[in-house]
């Protein structure tokens, strides 16, 4: 097999909240075209540390961060580092789906408008692709001009997954994706998410073991700030090298 | 449902089908290497086990990793502890077959007895009907026919007890054929053991079908204690 490219890497990451550490020093890479899970109990720093990645953190006053995070081999916290270019490559899905309260078309093509495209033929092929990929097309291709916000929280989902998608991004960050949904909209969600493995990177935080054991190839376990155990999901889920990392997963934890 | 999950189920049903031909085969070359006192064709029984072990290895490790990572639940979960129970009979009826092999091997040159190779022949023969039966029951989740096969153990039953009477009596009326005669025992052993096997494979598609852990064809019953 030839050896996984490697699309994010960071080291040493020390984030503050004022005086607070809420992460102490992580040294995590991703793979491309992989999905890494992060997990670990509530307050761990796992969501902390997925924001790091495309400076979701730089919005919260009295954050530090030092340390070194790469895309791609560029630092993306130099001072050169443009930031909504970098939010671009590196998308976010949030816990809650956040529609805008704009017609599901308007949603999808946000981020193209925004940079400045204004071709109806490219945008009306950005809204089919990208609500193909996200396993929704079929579903809204007759409303595409109505309310985003009439429809279900799963379809509501797949709608801000396509948003993100029209942008072309190297990697989406997913924040609790399912955590809001019923189980037959988190398995077309997960179905999704492994579809989507060959061109995206993909690094999920989630509270579901369940979740993390079924579509991720890598999973990270974080407790207190610390990145405690790092492997191939199968290795973590049959045979962890750590103590706290068993506890956790098997639901022995405190 | 979810997508990788059905394709790595299927992939596991294949494998273990698979199993269920390479063991079909190494009983079917064993007892026609025993029948045709073919030395060369059992040695090729014995080195090809190593197969079917790593087989069985290779599909615990599968189902170990489907129930960490997919946390089946009712019929999914029966499917891979099914395969799993099963796999352990199928790799103790290749075992048997090696045993025969190994008979083979041994008994060459040793004074036989005809009459007694052919009953052999017919047990060996309707145990690897079974076996066949059992395989197609399997890929088709038929357990009422699994019901059917289990049945056809008494068939095999009563094979070795009419071998082991005879051998009682050659060994009696001829002392030249005690050698031979042991090996004619242990064969036909054997195979009423894969017959066994073949009813426990049984056991498991009932259980895949229904959930239910049934005994076809108890011990206790057939032997009337």
């Amino acid at each position: 097999m030839a050896e996984a490219k490697k699309i994010i890497t960071s080291s040493n990451v020390h984030l503050f909240y004022g005086k607070f550490e809420a992460l102490k020093g992580i040294d995590l890479d991703f793979n491309q075209n992989e999905i890494t899970a992060l997990i670990g109990p509530s307050g761990c720093g796992k969501s902390t540390y997925l924001r790091t990645l495309n400076r979701m953190n730089d919005l919260i006053p009295g954050v530090t961060i030092t340390g070194n995070v790469s895309l791609r081999g560029n630092n993306i916290y130099s001072p050169n580092e443009d930031v909504v270019q970098l939010r671009k490559q590196v998308g976010m899905v949030f816990q809650q789906p956040n529609p805008f309260p704009f017609s599901i078309y308007e949603n999808v093509i946000y981020g193209l408008r925004l940079a400045g495209v204004k071709d109806k033929a490219v945008l009306d092929e950005a809204v089919e692709t990208s609500l193909k990929q996200a396993a929704i097309w079929d579903e809204v291709k007759d409303h595409l001009h109505e309310s985003a916000l009439s429809l279900s929280g799963g379809q509501q989902q797949r709608v801000c997954i396509a948003r993100v998608l029209a942008v072309k991004p190297d990697v989406i960050l997913l924040d609790e994706p399912t955590s809001a949904l019923d189980p037959i909209s988190s398995t077309q969600i997960e179905n999704m998410l492994l579809e989507l493995r060959d061109q995206y990177t993909i690094i999920l935080v989630t509270h579901s073991m369940h979740q993390a054991s079924r579509i991720s190839d890598k999973t990270a376990f974080f407790l207190t700030g610390n990145l405690i155990e790092f492997a191939d999901t199968k290795q973590m889920f049959l045979n962890p090298k750590e103590k706290e990392t068993e506890d956790y997963i098997t639901g022995r934890f405190g | 449902m979810r997508r990788l999950f059905v394709d790595e189920l299927n992939d596991l049903h294949v494998r273990f089908s698979e199993m269920g031909m390479m063991v079909n085969e190494a009983i079917y070359k064993s007892v026609k290497a025993f029948i045709n006192h073919d030395k060369a064709l059992a040695r090729e029984v014995i080195h090809e086990d190593k197969h079917i072990n790593e087989r069985e290895v290779d599909l615990e490790k599968r189902s170990f990793e489907l129930i960490a990572l997919q946390q089946p639940v009712t019929t999914d979960l029966r499917v891979i502890v099914t395969v799993m129970k099963a796999s352990s009979d199928l790799e103790r009826m290749g075992d048997h077959a090696v045993s025969i092999a190994k008979s083979t091997i041994r008994v060459k040159g040793e004074t036989r007895v005809p009459q007694i190779e052919e009953d052999i022949a017919g047990m060996a023969e309707a145990v690897k009907e079974m076996v066949e039966q059992v395989l197609d029951a399997y890929v088709k989740e038929d357990s009422a026919r699994a019901r059917k096969i289990a049945l056809e153990d008494h068939g095999i039953n009563d094979f070795s007890s009419r071998i082991y009477k005879e051998c009682i009596r050659q060994m009696q009326d001829n002392p030249e054929t005690v050698i031979g005669s042991m090996d004619y025992m242990l064969v036909s052993s054997y195979l009423e053991r894969i017959g066994d096997y073949v009813t426990n494979i049984c056991e498991w598609i009932v259980y895949l079908k229904t959930g239910k852990i049934t005994e076809l064809n108890s011990n206790a019953i057939e032997d009337k204690f």
